[in-house]
């Protein structure tokens, strides 16, 4: 006697292609890569932090712009996977001789990477890449559009000390106007019903901000803007992006740095959070940087595991038009 | 593709008797429970674990360490699977160097996951031995790999396939064999 066995099939998840920002995302996905990245979090414990999974795959770092710390998690998390990395960086000579952009990455990409990791002054550089490439492109943050992998880490770390990422009072503080990172915050957090407060000198917080999301609020006075927050985002005086700062450094500290005091007027359980570089006794007094509430360097280790998690979903896989193998169970 | 269920293999009283069976199996060729703790390689070898830790704690009274091991990011077929695997956590709450450790799984087929899965123990530490424990064996192997503990040896052909229901997981608990029918 044989009788038909009903497979259930198994939900198949909406796969990324490229990671080119977080406003395209649903929550569902935000959820799946923050998920996604939770092995990730405990291997970074571990004695021996080197997988074979990426072995012979080789990820592009293509920084045009100088960074330190989101190339070095970027690579960092490449080698830990076991891919190789090829690295262009700002200085390098090809930039400076005048070759484009466009030029440049398909240099890159004729060397045959599995994937590329882009970082370029102008806003919307990964979405021109991703256009033009056959390969997963992951934005390490273009120009003042979005820095996805630093809001996915900061959402990693809200989520691990506030147990949830629902309903959660925001508040970002300093140069949002020239802030990638708070703009892809803003649209993670409103994704999940965030009530954002942003708070910097008014040339920094114009009212355009507002029409990113929903239940955005714009507040000058630093005091009232931290009432009620279970999250403080402190972002760094980009001193490099502007010519003219609209206010003297020293009147910035006076008004809007995050000292012991003011950060007593949010909730006693509220978290800090620096996407960094941080200048310690400028838009943050060293006492909160180093105290109880910082996740600082929290955030820091979680991007090493968002970021092998996206490169692990991006580039591990065949071609998404590639032929499913019969054996799809190893058992 | 459908699927055709040809035979039961296991029944629920049997899986409970085979499992008894080998929990004591282990215990008697490891000269006891010292160091000794066992791997449930995810998803049905993590439940088989934790049954077969509750049997030697039946018998022998001692509490015997129970990790759970995920081998994604050591399988060898990534690069041909075009849908990406989820990968899950891996909890191993304890140090795996010197213990004498017991991989559980659900099916023995081509090794390729119990290779995977002693890649991944070794990145964790050095233990002074492993060995593998499988409620099924079925043949066809890839690999030169063999457990030690075998609860059912069977012959199968290549394209039938073993179905391990376990009530922690599937809400129902029997083993049985089945073919794709194309």
């Amino acid at each position: 006697m044989t009788s038909a066995v009903p497979i259930p099939l198994k939900p198949v998840p909406q796969h990324l292609r490229h990671l080119l920002g977080i406003e395209p995302l649903t929550a569902e996905q935000i959820i799946q890569i923050l998920d996604q990245a939770k092995p990730f979090q405990e291997f970074q414990r571990h004695p021996l932090k080197k997988l074979a999974t990426l072995r012979g795959k080789t990820v592009a770092l293509a920084f045009f712009e100088p960074s330190t710390r989101t190339r070095i998690s970027f690579a960092t998390s490449a080698a830990r996977l076991g891919a190789d990395i090829m690295n262009l960086q700002a200085e390098s000579s090809s930039l400076k001789k005048g070759e484009s952009l466009i030029d440049t990455v398909w240099t890159l990409e004729a060397m045959k990477p599995d994937g590329i990791v882009i970082r370029h002054a102008a806003s919307g550089a990964a979405d021109f890449i991703a256009r033009r490439v056959d390969i997963p492109v992951l934005n390490a943050g273009d120009g003042t559009h979005e820095h996805p992998t630093q809001a996915l880490l900061d959402a990693l770390t809200i989520r691990d000390r506030k147990g949830r990422l629902d309903a959660l009072n925001v508040t970002i503080l300093g140069d949002i106007l020239h802030s990638r990172v708070a703009r892809s915050n803003i649209h993670l957090l409103s994704k999940f019903g965030a009530r954002i407060t942003l708070s910097g000198p008014a040339m920094w917080v114009p009212r355009e901000l507002e029409c990113l999301a929903p239940n955005i609020h714009r507040e000058p006075r630093i005091e009232k803007a931290l009432a009620e927050a279970d999250v403080v985002i402190v972002l760094r005086v980009q001193s490099e992006r502007i010519n003219e700062p609209p206010i003297s450094l020293d009147d910035y500290i006076l008004r809007y740095q995050l000292t012991p005091e003011r950060l007593r007027l949010a909730k006693p359980d509220a978290i800090v959070l620096h996407p960094g570089p941080m200048i310690r006794g400028l838009e943050i007094d060293p006492s909160v940087a180093d105290g109880p509430q910082s996740c600082i360097l929290e955030q820091v280790t979680n991007g090493l595991a968002i970021r092998m998690a996206l490169l692990f979903q991006l580039v591990s896989g065949a071609a998404p038009d590639a032929p499913h193998p019969a054996k799809e169970n190893l058992a | 593709m459908r699927v055709v269920e040809k035979r039961q293999l296991l029944s629920a009283e049997e899986i409970d008797r085979t499992l008894q069976r080998l929990a004591h199996e282990i215990v008697e060729k490891s000269g006891g429970t010292k160091d000794v703790a066992l791997i449930g390689v995810r998803r049905r070898g993590v439940p088989l674990a934790q049954r077969l830790a509750k049997y030697i704690n039946g018998f022998a009274h001692v509490e015997i360490p129970v990790g759970t091991l995920d081998i994604t990011l050591y399988r060898d077929d990534l690069s041909t699977v075009a849908a990406h695997p989820i990968v899950q956590s891996t909890e191993i709450p304890f140090v795996v160097d010197d213990q004498d450790l017991v991989l559980v799984d659900d099916v023995l087929y081509t090794g390729r996951t119990a290779r995977a899965a002693m890649n991944g123990l070794f990145d964790l530490g050095r233990p002074k031995r492993v060995r593998m424990c499988v409620l099924i064996d079925r043949g066809h192997r890839e690999l030169p790999i063999e457990a030690t503990f075998i609860g059912r040896k069977i012959t199968t052909a290549d394209t039938e396939i073993v179905e391990v229901r376990l009530q922690e997981i599937d809400k129902e608990e029997r083993v049985m064999l089945v073919d794709r029918v194309d």
